[in-house]
């Protein structure tokens, strides 16, 4: 994508319907769909972390959820314990981050790649998934807040407006303040990825040894994409512990790591589009699986993640975007040539 | 599954809006009364909630033979939340405000539990919690109809003790639900005199347990005492008898057939012998549980479910409400828990079951039975028994606003 | 005294239970760098076949050494010629295209079998060493993991079949110019690697629950012992299962199961972190 950000028509379009419906979601949609895509957008900021680090850090982590986790357990701890959720969602960023510069030091200065790569991640997950498991008893509790095991944590406060604990936004307004939050994401993402870093981190993607020839650090460069995948993880696993009111070590889960895999695949490794459109997607076929009786749901998952895998390799966004530019030109060769214009050269 | 699948009028957003273009389906919806069904049929928990559900479905079949309930059908709406916590609590959600079901019968562990309880307080839906805990929740919305460790855990010690011996080794599942039993097992244990040797913990996808057992050998109790859940821990069982430690140390569990399989998983060799103690076993001996279970062979006559107390309580908490709402002639959640607390004894198949008016639990009879070639057979049961534990905490008469689960601490 | 013979033994089979885990995977993930995520419902797979068989009478080893490993062979084969074979060096789709074979399988074995079928009892009883007793199952599985290793090293040193397959996983375009059908090699490959897991499933039958979702918590551990072994299919093997499992078991012995579990995944990541590509990327390098 060499086409300055602010020329590219994608982008602009993405944030307006995202503002639109931010805006006029609450008015124009009752409050029980309203509730249902909350959880959609939330699991949108989670997807596109995995997202960037992916598709434009070529970092492919099979254990996203421990941020998502480490996110969702640093808010409850520490807003159960100050009572006001300010603070709490920056913690939820931050302590993230810097597990992720520690796990990215310790892998990328390391030199792990690709399935090895994977294989540590989701490693630490499972670490965290034991651990978090394993705090049934009462001696497990940080700031006076008991960590629960398998239970988990419930009763966790809803996002409040900063300094006054007790009013705490309605179902309407923490739509409204998530979408705000995607949206931000999505826009500084994109700034991010159309800048120099952004460039050079794409590179590395692409080519890991030309990179390094050409002179950049890239193990830097890596250990940084990564710990901003992992804030942003980290402040997703905040929006769905508020979201839910609760959080159970199930956000650590591996289940929680392949659906991310899922989104991003499905969406499109390299969009930030697709994987959003794999959350809605995915999220909305299951909760309507739980309410037929007559099929089991897993086999209907199962199924259609092979489909899409054989079928549709790059995933939702990029295999429309193919068929629409083929489309397109067709078209256009078709009116080059019976108006005399000259012909267009086919796309690659 | 071989049996047959039913289906059901299902309520979506979607189908909330088709409602609103189509007055047929409106008007249908408003002639029956709807009650919820949300238990696991799928995922890891698919094993306990499947029967749940199965039972759930036919207590409806029967309240409507009966003629249904103020004149109207009685119509269930079931959601399968696939042992995922978050689709529970957006079902029980969606039940409370879209489909408005006048009653929900669910959830199976207490993490589930705990997750939708909340919501139907918040919304006023009567929620029956029909499988056996740890004891604690103090919620005037909720009719808890499952045995607690005061009423199960607290005869089976003592049986078991007079039996073998005052040594115990407890060996059980690393959660909330296995910390508070086994806390429980201890303070039995010390009350009669005796001593809990060690207790261990397992997290729930532990498959080997060949360090314990050498370690219960080396410590040599009377017996053990487990408290393992799920189908990773049944390999402690097989392990277990493979060592040829079933004649040398006897068992007993809290836990083992509470859904009903577990007596068929394991073989008449591994589980001979194993005491459990529940509020309900397919062995019961009167009229009400005689019928019970003919009418769900009848029902399912293949792959016909074996009953354990959370199936069979969930038929007794549809036929509470049921009889409730008869009784007070309309599904208005406060009308129906008042004729509740009134405290009837009712003749279920379990045997008499009474609600408790300070706490919303069950009076029941509870029944210590031994496994044997692979079914229960009662030795031992205690009628009335007195949900202790959470009277400890709950007084809902005193204070018929509380909304909170208690760990209530020994 | 006694007590420290147990220890080791128990160490040993802890050792083995890896091996024949991670035995099938590490054939298929070694000869054609193909993820198969769906391993675990395989061995799940092979233990529903020595349910189901001995629930109908058939005798139970023969279905537990036969049955099984012919079962879950075949629907290797299946699997491969009509997913696998659309993915070949595409390791990220063959990891996505097998979790959602995994949950089919899932959900298919429940809609078949139902949530229980009953299970089978470990055979042979106990046997007693000093003041304690330990199943005698533990030694039939230490065999059994033995047995796989050196049938299988046998195979690819000595056969004409195995060098063939040597041949395919060092350089298949060579292979093919040789004249050799990479395609059926990587067939044979993946049928064998799931017959060998089924074969392990079978064996784990009389020793764990056996219900649909039985696969999740034993991918996890075979995972880590294939990668940290590295691309060498035995020794990689054979030496991450080593270290892995007697460390574990040590400290489960000490401290107990969550702190054994902890252990295993702890060493994986030093493991990992030491040599990142795997045990046998560095050490080892040329061995099979």
């Amino acid at each position: 994508m060499e086409r300055s950000l602010t020329r590219d028509p994608g982008f602009w379009i993405m944030v307006v319907i995202g503002l639109v419906l931010m805006i006029m979601g609450p008015i124009l949609i009752d409050m029980f769909t309203i509730m249902q895509i909350t959880q959609y957008v939330v699991l949108s900021v989670f997807a596109l972390s995995l997202a960037y680090i992916w598709g434009f850090g070529g970092i492919l982590s099979f254990g996203q959820a421990a941020f998502f986790g480490l996110g969702a357990y640093a808010f409850a701890v520490s807003s159960i314990s100050m009572g006001d959720t300010t603070l709490p969602l920056v913690l939820s960023f931050v302590i993230p981050a810097a597990f992720g510069v520690a796990l990215g030091y310790f892998m990328f200065y390391g030199k792990l790649s690709d399935v090895y790569l994977g294989v540590v991640t989701m490693v630490v997950t499972l670490i965290f998934w034991k651990l978090a498991n394993h705090t049934a008893g009462p001696e497990y509790s940080i700031a006076g807040v008991r960590l629960g095991g398998f239970n988990g944590i419930p009763s966790i406060p809803t996002i409040n407006i900063p300094g006054q604990p007790d009013a705490w936004l309605d179902p309407a307004q923490l739509f409204r303040f998530f979408m705000g939050v995607l949206i931000v994401v999505y826009i500084a993402l994109r700034i991010l990825i159309a800048s120099d870093f952004g460039r050079i981190s794409i590179g590395i993607r692409e080519n890991e040894t030309r990179a390094a020839l050409l002179g950049y650090d890239i193990r830097r460069h890596k250990v940084i994409v990564f710990a901003i995948g992992s804030g942003i993880a980290g402040l997703s696993g905040a929006m769905w512990a508020t979201y839910q009111s609760f959080i159970d070590p199930n956000a650590f889960s591996m289940e929680m790591s392949a659906k991310a895999l899922i989104w991003v695949m499905a969406g499109g490794v390299g969009t930030l589009l697709g994987p959003i459109l794999g959350v809605i997607g995915l999220q909305w076929l299951t909760l309507q699986m739980g309410m037929v009786d007559f099929l089991n749901s897993l086999v209907v998952l199962g199924a259609i993640m092979m489909v899409l895998v054989l079928a549709l390799p790059k995933g939702l966004v990029p295999t429309f975007k193919s068929l629409g530019i083929a489309g397109w030109t067709l078209w256009r060769r078709g009116r080059g040539v019976s108006s005399g214009v000259k012909k267009v050269t086919s796309d690659d | 599954m071989a049996i047959t699948r039913r289906h059901f009028m299902r309520t979506t957003g979607a189908a909330a809006a088709l409602s609103l273009a189509s007055p047929m389906i409106a008007r249908a919806a408003a002639d029956t009364i709807k009650v919820g069904g949300l238990h696991d049929l799928s995922g890891a928990l698919d094993l306990v909630g499947i029967p749940m559900n199965q039972v759930f479905q036919m207590a409806i079949k029967e309240i409507n033979e009966a003629g249904g309930l103020l004149g109207k059908e009685v119509e269930g709406v079931v959601y399968d939340p696939q042992s995922n916590m978050s689709l529970y609590s957006q079902y029980a959600t969606q039940m409370a405000l879209k489909d408005r079901v006048a009653v929900v019968m669910g959830g199976i562990t207490s993490a589930s539990r705990e997750t939708i309880r909340p919501i139907f307080h918040k919304f006023k839906t009567p929620y029956f919690y029909n499988t056996q805990y740890e004891g604690g929740v103090c919620d005037r919305n909720e009719i808890t109809i499952g045995t607690t460790p005061a009423q199960t855990v607290a005869r089976i010690i003592p049986y078991a003790m007079n039996l073998y011996g005052k040594k115990v080794y407890t060996v059980a599942a690393d959660y909330n639900y296995g910390h508070i039993t086994s806390a429980w097992i201890k303070r039995f244990v010390e009350e009669q005199g005796g001593e809990v040797i060690a207790t261990e913990f397992f997290p729930l996808d532990v498959a080997q347990f060949g360090s314990t057992i050498s370690k219960i050998q080396a410590a040599k109790p009377d017996f053990v005492c487990s408290a393992m859940v799920g189908s990773s821990h049944l390999g402690f069982y097989r392990q277990w008898a493979a060592a040829g430690m079933k004649e040398q140390i006897p068992m007993i569990s809290t836990v083992l057939g509470a859904g009903g399989n577990d007596q068929i998983v394991l073989t008449a060799a591994e589980g001979n012998g194993i005491l459990s103690s529940f509020g309900y076993f397919e062995a019961v001996d009167n009229p009400a549980n005689k019928a019970f279970l003919e009418r769900v062979k009848a029902e399912y006559p293949t792959n016909t479910p074996i009953m354990s107390e959370i199936s069979e309580c969930t038929y007794e908490g549809m036929m509470i409400w049921a009889d409730a709402v008869r009784e007070a002639g309309s599904t208005d959640r406060d009308a129906v828990l008042e004729v509740i607390a009134q405290g009837k004894t009712y003749d279920l198949p379990a045997g008499k079951v009474k609600i408790d008016p300070k706490t919303h639990h069950a009076i029941r009879d509870v029944y210590i039975a031994e496994l044997r070639d692979q079914t229960f057979a009662i030795r031992e049961s205690y009628p009335e028994s007195q949900p202790a534990d959470t009277q400890m905490v709950c007084d809902l008469i005193a204070d018929p606003n509380a909304n909170k689960h208690y760990e209530i601490s020994l | 005294m006694d007590y420290a013979i147990i220890v080791a033994l128990e160490m040993i089979r802890a050792v083995a239970w890896l091996v024949l885990l991670a035995a099938g995977l590490a054939i298929i993930f070694g000869m054609m760098r193909v993820i198969n995520f769906a391993h675990g419902e395989f061995l799940m797979l092979g233990g529903y076949t020595v349910v189901v068989s001995t629930g109908a009478g058939v005798n139970e080893w023969v279905a537990i050494l036969l049955l099984a490993p012919l079962v879950v062979g075949i629907f290797g084969v299946v699997v491969e010629r009509l997913v696998i074979r659309q993915l070949y060096g595409r390791m990220l789709d063959s990891l996505l295209a097998t979790w959602g074979l995994s949950m089919l399988m899932i959900g298919g074995v429940t809609l078949i079998f139902g949530n229980t079928v009953q299970g089978v009892a470990t055979p042979f009883g106990g046997v007693r060493i000093g003041s304690y007793q330990m199943p005698v199952y533990n030694f039939v599985l230490i065999f059994f993991a033995i047995a796989i290793l050196l049938a299988v090293w046998a195979i690819l040193k000595f056969t004409r079949a195995g060098l063939i397959a040597r041949a395919t996983m060092q350089n298949p375009n060579m292979a093919e110019t040789l004249g050799i059908r990479t395609g059926w090699v990587y067939m044979a490959t993946f049928g064998i690697g799931s017959a060998v897991t089924g074969l392990a499933g079978g064996l784990l039958a009389p020793v764990t629950g056996v219900v649909p979702a039985m696969g999740a918590s034993l991918v996890g551990q075979s995972f880590i012992t294939v990668i940290t072994g590295g691309a060498a299919v035995i020794t990689g093997t054979l030496s991450s299962a080593t270290i892995l499992g007697s460390i574990s078991q040590a400290t489960t012995f000490w401290a107990g199961p969550v702190y054994g579990d902890a252990a295993l995944l702890v060493v994986a990541l030093i493991l990992l972190r030491i040599l990142p590509q795997g045990i046998t990327g560095r050490i080892f390098k040329r061995a099979l």
